[in-house]
């Protein structure tokens, strides 16, 4: 018989270790509040207990009604009703640690106490009397370290027994007094609505006015009303509200308890190690240095430009010599054995197509790997809790958690582990919101676009950068004080209190795992994406109509039947290319495609094919709207000369004469803030985990990137004269002033409860 | 009346009641700030706000408007 047990407890326990020394499975251990959002199952590990299922709840406080993890966990314990909960609890922290003990054991379902972090316990001078402590609650208590296995044997073993023999927790009542009196009345008043098991629990939410217990159970109106007076003839009698009047009785209960079973060895007021190192790294002086202290040494290691930065050199490699040489240079090898010429669809497809769009996947690998070995340190640390404290008063401006700061410096080196370092972000509404706008920093792929602008129009003029990073920054901070006026974003108000963790030495198995866990999943669940859409784009480039004839536009340009003089003539009237400069690229289906999707460009003042298709081969990586300029201004390396430079260089004449500074700057914000790449968008589809939010996020940048393109092509190009009056000017003006009342106006305030709705029916 | 928000750093306070509602109060009760309890303000972030306390032997921070509704004496 299958066997079910959940594991309960606060965030910082331990509890995920533990799950991982139970199950074996991999998952990620960190030191912050919340960081189990998932539901996660496992399997017991060993043979004999194959039948046993464990199941990892979210790490909570309480099973208040208030939060996500919160509601999740209880509707699990309530509707799932299994065997058995092996509750853990921080011997360090026992005190709050036990109150959600105290609401677990209301449950009615067999339950056990694993005692962890007694190796700590007992470093502090402190002593646990376990026996004192199973009495006092009525349940079995075991001794663990989660960190080092000790004990889990012992647990697992009583956990199963207590399973199978459905034994309940015999504990003395947590609630006394009028409280107790009440509650009876209560129970006795909605018996029978509910589930015979759930009764006390039922009555204690209904006693405190839980709205998602009272709408459950759907009382009469007239039983309603009675529960309403028992507690509001018990309220009167205590002179305080019957929420506060179960927390503390709740917690006067604990202190009874811990009276007798825990004995503290530190006296009040002595410092521990943890507070010791507390006082320096977020002193009110030090602390921000500090702080800008460890962000910079985080990029300068995963992101920078430097000797030391090993994540851009790995990367760097795994681009340019194992993607760029060793495994093209393979297939060649292996194509060639099985007779695959080059410049076949076929070659063309593995080569240019699959390799390449794999290449994609796995280049970003090793920086992500780097990066989130050193944020999963700091989260282990303990030091994450802290960038939140000392960053939220400047985040909270704009609606964000103090975390989103992290994301947002990862993402000026790249976007795909900006988006994943949003993960840290515990509230699940400013977490999207960090997704949807991490992007908008240029990353290290879109310098050379700005380049390329820079150099070609405007002379190289520093201010182009400068804005580029300023205009990123202002989206941000626009989109964060817009977005969060909208219902989606606004809801519950994310209470900010919050535990600090104390410090400890990062485990290395758990660190490791944690970074190797992020990694994986950004190959499993962002590479499909990534390698379908490059497989697109390669097809779109390949591909075209040649004078009538379809096929491998490059194959069909080497035939002199095909491509005859007046073709030329003709495409190149067509293409708007001068007819010794006609290529292969301007007759392939990407072109086509260009040129009718063109005129979505025209107000934004580049309404042309070209930068149509390089704005579209920008979504492969955008690095590639400077290649494709390079194709699409004919840039030959054929002649000798060398290959095409990073920005662009040798094609600046050619796109100087083109654009308007004016066209050529709106172009370039297009492309900074649309749609990031491919890599980009599936780690947002992976990080969103839902197919809505992951089109709202693409959706959001894209409109973003129209409008503000919009705005500065006609506004800009008004003032600069390059651009007169006209339509696209009301558009922009009447934009602007919606921009403004989007900023301004007062935003959705949710009512009451509402907005928890929401986020049940997310995990529903 | 004399709420957390005035403790002053390095002083200790006890709860004598708390104020607002909704998630931020249920909050700051469920973690361990109930009527009576002792409460120590350990420090001030960098920025002057949120505030650092210690309450039944661990780390808490509140941000100064939601101590506030913490009434102390």
């Amino acid at each position: 018989m299958e066997i079910k047990i959940a594991l309960a407890g606060n965030p910082n326990s331990g509890k995920t270790t533990l799950f991982n020394d139970l199950t074996g499975s991999r998952q990620y251990v960190g030191n912050w509040p919340g960081v189990t959002v998932e539901k996660k199952e496992g399997k017991l590990k060993g043979q004999e207990y194959k039948d046993v299922i464990i199941q990892d709840l979210p790490g909570i406080y309480s099973l208040s009604p208030y939060t996500l993890e919160e509601v999740v966990s209880r509707t699990y314990l309530v509707t799932e009703k299994p065997d058995a909960i092996i509750n853990i609890v921080d011997g360090t922290n026992i005190e709050r640690n036990l109150y959600l003990t105290t609401q677990l054991l209301e449950l009615n379902i067999p339950i056990i106490i694993a005692l962890n972090m007694m190796d700590l316990v007992r470093k502090n001078g402190d002593k646990v009397d376990t026996k004192a402590l199973s009495e006092a609650l009525g349940c079995e208590v075991v001794e663990l370290s989660a960190l080092k296995s000790e004990g889990t044997e012992a647990l697992v073993k009583k956990a199963i027994a207590i399973a199978n023999a459905n034994k309940l927790a015999t504990a003395n009542e947590v609630i006394s007094g009028e409280a107790k009196e009440a509650i009876k009345k209560i129970e006795n008043i909605i018996k029978g609505e509910v589930d015979e098991k759930f009764l006390h629990w039922n009555a204690i939410k209904a006693f405190e006015r839980d709205e998602k217990v009272m709408e459950s159970i759907n009382l009469s109106e007239s039983k309603k009303a009675e529960v309403e007076k028992v507690i509001s003839e018990c309220e009167k009698a205590l002179d305080d509200d019957s929420e506060s009047i179960i927390t503390n009785e709740r917690y006067n209960y604990i202190t009874e308890v811990t009276d007798k079973a825990v004995i503290k060895g530190r006296k009040k007021g002595e410092l521990s190690a943890s507070d010791k190192i507390d006082r320096v790294v977020t002193n009110r002086i030090l602390g921000l240095p500090i702080f800008a202290g460890i962000m910079f040494f985080i990029y300068a290691i995963a992101m920078g430009g430097w000797s030391i930065s090993i994540g851009t050199a790995a990367t760097d490699f795994t681009n340019d010599v194992i993607f760029g040489e060793w495994v093209p240079g393979l297939f060649d090898v292996i194509l060639g054995a099985l007779h695959v010429e080059e410049g076949t669809v076929l070659y063309g497809l593995i080569q240019d197509g699959i390799v390449a769009g794999v290449g994609a996947v796995i280049g970003f690998v090793p920086q992500m790997l780097v990066l989130f070995l050193l944020l999963s340190i700091l989260e282990d640390i303990g030091y994450m809790a802290r960038v939140a404290f000392v960053m939220d008063r400047i985040f909270r401006q704009f609606g964000l958690s103090g975390k989103a700061f992290i994301p947002c410096l990862v993402a000026t080196g790249c976007g795909v582990p900006g988006v994943m370092a949003s993960r840290t972000i515990e509230n699940e509404r400013d977490r999207r919101m960090s997704i949807m706008t991490t992007t908008f920093m240029p990353c290290g792929a879109k310098l050379p676009i700005i380049g390329l602008i820079a150099g070609a129009i405007f002379g190289g003029s520093p201010w182009i950068a400068a804005s580029a990073y300023f205009i990123g920054i202002g989206s941000i901070v626009l989109s964060g004080i817009i977005l969060k006026k909208f219902k989606a974003f606004a809801g519950i108000p994310a209470p900010f209190v919050m535990e600090l963790p104390a410090y400890h030495v990062p485990s290395f198995v758990g660190v490791l795992r944690a970074t190797w866990e992020r990694g994986w999943s950004f190959i499993k669940r962002a590479g499909s994406v990534i390698v379908v859409s490059s497989v697109i784009i390669w097809f779109l480039t390949a591909f075209g109509n040649v004078n009538g004839h379809f096929g491998l536009v490059d194959e069909l340009f080497e035939d002199e039947a095909v491509v005859t003089d007046e073709y030329i003539n003709e495409l190149s009237a067509k293409m708007d290319v001068p007819t010794t400069e006609v290529n292969s690229m301007d007759a392939s289906l990407l072109a086509s495609v260009g040129d009718a999707a063109s005129i979505v460009f025209k107000p934004l003042g580049f309404g042309n094919w070209k930068p149509t298709v390089a704005t579209v081969t920008g979504l492969v990586a955008k690095e590639e709207v400077v290649g494709t300029f390079g194709v699409l201004y004919s840039y030959d390396d054929m002649d000798g000369a060398e290959e095409l430079g990073e920005e662009g260089e040798q094609i600046w004449d050619r796109v100087r004469a083109d654009y308007t500074p004016i066209a050529a700057f709106s172009f370039m914000l297009f492309n900074l803030l649309c749609a990031p790449c491919f890599a980009a968008i599936g780690a947002i589809k992976r990080e969103m985990n839902n197919r809505k939010w992951t089109w709202a996020a693409i959706g959001y940048m894209t409109g973003w990137a129209y409008v503000i393109s919009l705005i500065t092509y006609n506004l800009g190009g008004m003032i600069a004269g390059e651009v007169a009056f006209g339509f696209g000017t009301i558009v922009a003006i009447v934009l602007v002033v919606t921009l403004l009342y989007l900023i301004f106006r007062k935003g959705y305030q949710p009512k009451g409860n509402e907005g928890l709705e929401m986020a049940v029916k997310i995990n529903a | 009346m004399k709420t957390l928000k005035d403790v002053e750093i390095g002083q200790t306070a006890v709860v004598k009641k708390l104020h607002g509602e909704g998630p931020t109060r249920r909050r700051i009760m469920d973690m361990g700030l109930t009527k009576g309890v002792e409460v120590f303000v350990r420090k001030v972030a960098p920025l002057g706000d949120p505030i650092e306390l210690t309450v039944r032997g661990y780390e808490l921070t509140v941000r100064k408007a939601d101590a506030e509704n913490v009434e102390v004496e």
